[in-house]
């Protein structure tokens, strides 16, 4: 009987979102009374560390040729570790990788799945966790039935702590299935923290009037080291790219601080972002009901207020 | 080419949330019920620009009870051929996934395609399930979509970027924002929507691996502080001193 917590990578470098699953499968384990393995796909930078994270075990399936992404062989090899390992409960980070294979091991290991788990378990009656529904609107308790529960775990909702030593790693070698799936090419920008992971985010909408006003909210960010996002019109017309879009039908984030930029905050963009711990807005509409869920408030044009914003934070930094 | 669209039901995006029954139960009075938009605005609009391009049939298919006939003959007005509705109320994802899978087993779809997730329980589970079922491939999160009847290439939404896949042979799809852009059916598509066959197949029988028990709303905001425009060191001190956030 194990916890097995599939800890992925992007070229060779863990997640975040990786380390705290691997810390929440430490503390699963703990609850169970069992033991935390995390397992490693493709190439990676010392496997031992997640040892640190909690993991009793490392298995390493080092074979390059895994090293992109692939459901199908990925599906594979996680459910072939799991039944070697008799592991009772399978967790993956809610990540682009997490949410493709969630399902599919649910059905090779004839599991319950419960998608973007954000607390641990309660055994005292079966198996429940809890996880946002409604877009954040609510938060639902979620019974796991089946002896066997595969879960993703949200980000930002456990925080990686450090409680051991590196832990020993073991090679793997897996039956492979093939697959019809080739990955022909990635494109992504480095060095930028991806939304649903970002700790720090600096947000704006419509009343920043046009796309050449952005260089106000990127001085903000980049103040902060915080990462851009926006609101659903603004993805809409084109001023800003759609993965930056946060709301109910784009990105569900829950960062420690969010700094809404003329945004006024429909319903459907506060569902998206209200799980965020601080809400900071600025509008120069007094009526703007996104005040009514935020922390702290600066109610005045925004071209005028913004960049004293990033002036005082430069002081802060620098003292 | 054939392709299956697989439709569910959410709450309109601006429901107000509430719950009856000691919290164990979503209040469903006085919600209105739209079709969830990564299925319509994403995953139907870009089968029928598929067919458009290449020709072929799209089957819409929904597992739930007869008040879905709605949302199905709505997607019938957008532009699939005909529907299926599996008359069950599902249990959880995976009964929702068993029965599309069912219904697709021997069908030799070409295409499956779902939505990325639905906008109520956002689960992202129901198309990797039926592939799993299936033993299709899944692509998940996908923001393009082209498929000329043998092979798919896609682009996938991942961390910080996308990536270029291509898979040949049928497979199992979720849409994500940017595979195609909302239409509204037109007067003559919701006239032929009324004749198009709307087929109510039975369930199979399921196993409930998971339920929910209670539900609960978010701890209200403190009430919002507001600061002086014109002293924006005191809101830097107070994400330092009082958040704690930076």
């Amino acid at each position: 009987m194990s916890v097995l917590v599939v800890a992925d990578n992007s070229k060779g470098k863990f997640k975040k979102g990786a380390l705290e699953a691997v810390h929440y499968g430490h503390l699963v384990a703990q609850l169970l009374g069992s033991e935390c393995h995390a397992m490693v796909i493709g190439e990676a930078d010392q496997p031992a560390q997640l040892g640190k994270y909690g993991a009793a075990k490392v298995h390493h399936l080092s074979d390059a040729s895994y090293n992109h992404f692939d459901g199908q062989r990925y599906l594979a090899a996680i459910t072939e570790v799991a039944q070697q390992i008799g592991a009772t409960v399978v967790i993956l980070n809610h990540s682009s990788a997490g949410k493709s294979l969630l399902g599919g091991l649910g059905v090779k290991l004839k599991a319950g799945v419960v998608s973007g788990a954000n607390s641990l378990p309660d055994i005292t009656d079966g198996f429940s966790v809890t996880k946002n529904v409604f877009a954040g609107k609510a938060l639902a308790t979620i019974k796991v039935n089946s002896p066997i529960k595969v879960l993703s775990l949200m980000g930002n909702s456990i925080p990686p702590q450090e409680v051991g030593e590196e832990a020993a790693v073991e090679a793997l070698s897996v039956a492979d299935p093939g697959s019809s799936i080739t990955v022909k090419e990635q494109k992504t920008v480095d060095g930028v923290v991806p939304l649903p992971e970002a700790e720090l985010v600096v947000s704006a909408g419509r009343g920043m009037k046009g796309p050449e006003n952005w260089g106000l909210v990127d001085e903000l960010a980049d103040t902060l080291s915080a990462t851009t996002a926006c609101s659903r019109p603004v993805a809409d017309t084109g001023w800003r790219p759609h993965h930056e879009h946060v709301g109910q039908t784009g990105v569900a984030i829950r960062p420690n601080l969010y700094i809404a930029i003329g945004i006024s905050g429909a319903i459907q963009h506060l569902a998206g972002v209200n799980q965020s711990k601080t809400i900071v807005v600025i509008n120069k509409d007094p009526e703007a009901p996104f005040f009514k869920a935020a922390d702290y408030g600066v109610c005045a044009d925004l071209f005028d207020v913004v960049p004293k914003l990033t002036e005082s934070l430069k002081k802060f930094k620098a003292s | 080419m054939k392709i299956l669209v697989c439709i569910s039901k959410t709450p309109e995006t601006t429901s107000k949330i509430s719950f009856t029954d000691d919290n164990s139960e979503f209040n469903t009075e006085g919600i209105s019920y739209i079709m969830n938009p990564y299925d319509e605005w994403y995953a139907l609009v870009r089968a029928i620009e598929l067919k458009e391009q290449h020709g072929g049939t799209i089957t819409a298919i929904n597992v739930g009870g007869s008040s879905n006939d709605v949302i199905i003959r709505k997607a019938l007005a957008i532009g699939a051929d005909d529907a299926v509705r599996v008359d069950t109320d599902p249990s959880d994802a995976y009964d929702a996934a068993a029965q599309i899978a069912s219904y697709a087993q021997g069908k030799d779809f070409d295409l499956i395609l779902t939505g990325k997730e639905t906008i109520d329980y956002s689960g992202a589970e129901v198309g990797s399930m039926i592939a799993a079922e299936l033993n299709l491939p899944f692509i998940s999160l996908a923001s393009k979509l082209d498929h000329d009847g043998t092979t798919a290439v896609l682009e996938r939404d991942i961390e910080g970027g996308v990536e270029v896949i291509e898979v040949t042979g049928p497979l199992v799809v979720s849409a994500s924002k940017g595979m195609a852009e909302q239409r509204i059916p037109n007067m003559r598509g919701i006239m032929m929507a009324k004749r198009k066959p709307l087929e109510v197949i039975p369930a199979v029988e399921t196993e409930t691996l998971v339920s929910t028990v209670s539900y609960s709303l978010p701890d209200e905001k403190g009430g919002v502080q507001m600061i002086d425009p014109d002293n924006m060191d005191e809101l830097v001190r107070l994400l330092h001193e009082e958040a704690k956030v930076i």
